[in-house]
């Protein structure tokens, strides 16, 4: 046997102790997964679980930005272990590169995946959040193939452009048949008609409905302020859903 | 993981494979640690021979045999190849750790010499790699 990589048998260990994964996916950029990421995990660390959350928008990582976390160089021991903020263990490149840009390629991407998964040390989580990037690419093709037990949640929104993306992303991953726990309209603004016609026509759940809320950008960097915000409160009642 | 843990993860995968292939004793492991991700190779040698569960049979009595390569890079937009130098490489400790715990971080630190692009090939050298499990 020749050319045996070692970080496979890292992977599945390193996430055996996450209850549950859940990536917060939809296809299309712009359409708040990093917003409805990590505050899913505030949410959820705000009510005792121990959730984690992985941004593996490697390019364009801003869940630190979100949650209020600075520069903050990872430590070592027996792997990395994720700093913790407002109880979110948080994993992020944007730790290890600051504000310096990550220009990746697709096995880049896919070997940097691989690596994080091999090295962070989640241990016990009963949720571990993961952020993905927008699109088909290597990331959403690596999550799939390297976390088996991830389950997806799909961010869609009522625009006819959010919806096409949206659209392939479902049936990506209908035909892959993995667990997909549902869809949540985003920055909603009135009739949800659209988006549960979507979800309707996969088979999908239509979790809930997240308001466009202007005070959602004035709460950036702000755990507390965004904790109270009209969209969080519409989050946590889809949260109230996925973890009974 | 990176020495320790990467020096179980290696032995896991190692007794894994035998498994699969139906190899009853090990003979030797051979792996290769790329120059970019800096792992120190005592360390490593250390753990490895440590972490050789005793009372696994078809492991415990292999050779392993540690390579170090060095790393090389192909620039993609101008096809100038580099090596890694203290010239070429990362400057301080935290660009270092960087690309220790993450090796495609280099594209954040590296610069091809020739025309400053992050955009690169990584020829050999990355990380660690099983290069091959001999046995009966």
């Amino acid at each position: 046997m020749s050319n045996l990589d070692p970080r496979y048998a890292a992977v599945d260990r390193r996430l055996a102790d996450a209850r549950r994964v859940l990536a917060v996916t939809g296809g299309k950029g712009g359409i708040g997964k990093s917003m409805v990421a990590s505050t899913l995990a505030l949410l959820l660390a705000r009510r005792g679980l121990r959730a984690g959350l992985l941004d593996l928008d490697l390019t364009s990582p801003t869940d630190h930005v979100i949650l209020g976390l600075g520069d903050r160089f990872l430590t070592e021991e027996f792997g990395v272990e994720p700093p913790v903020v407002e109880g979110v263990h948080l994993m992020s490149v944007s730790f290890l590169v600051g504000d310096r840009p990550a220009p990746l390629r697709g096995d880049d991407i896919t070997n940097a995946i691989l690596e994080i998964l091999a090295i962070t040390r989640w241990q016990d989580l009963d949720a571990l959040v993961i952020d993905m990037p927008p699109g088909l690419g290597d990331a959403t093709l690596d999550v799939v193939r390297l976390i088996r037990k991830a389950e997806y949640l799909m961010v869609a929104n009522g625009s006819r452009v959010v919806r096409e993306t949206v659209r392939r992303m479902a049936r990506f991953l209908s035909e892959l048949e993995v667990p997909v726990v549902g869809m949540v309209e985003n920055m909603a603004r009135g009739d949800s008609g659209a988006v549960r016609a979507m979800a309707d026509e996969f088979n999908l759940r239509l979790l809930g409905s997240l308001p466009w809320d202007e005070a959602v950008e004035d709460a950036v960097g702000d755990p507390d302020a965004l904790a109270k915000t009209r969209f969080a409160a519409a989050l946590g009642r889809v949260a109230d859903v996925l973890f009974v | 993981m990176h020495e320790l843990a990467l020096a179980e993860a290696v032995i896991t995968t190692a007794i894994d494979a035998a498994e699969k292939n139906d190899i009853t004793r090990i003979t030797r492991i051979s792996v290769r640690i790329g120059q970019l991700q800096s792992i120190k190779s005592d360390i490593f040698e250390f753990a490895l021979r440590e972490l050789v569960p005793r009372s696994e049979v078809r492991i415990a009595s292999a050779e392993i045999a540690v390579e170090q390569e060095p790393a090389r890079f192909r620039c993609r937009p101008c096809g100038h190849e580099f090596a890694l130098t203290p010239s070429t490489g990362p400057s301080g400790e935290d660009e270092s750790e960087a690309i220790h715990f993450i090796p495609e971080l280099a594209h954040s630190f590296l610069q091809c010499p020739a025309c400053n692009s992050p955009d690169f090939e990584v020829l050999q050298g990355r990380g660690v790699t099983i290069e091959a499990i001999e046995g009966e």
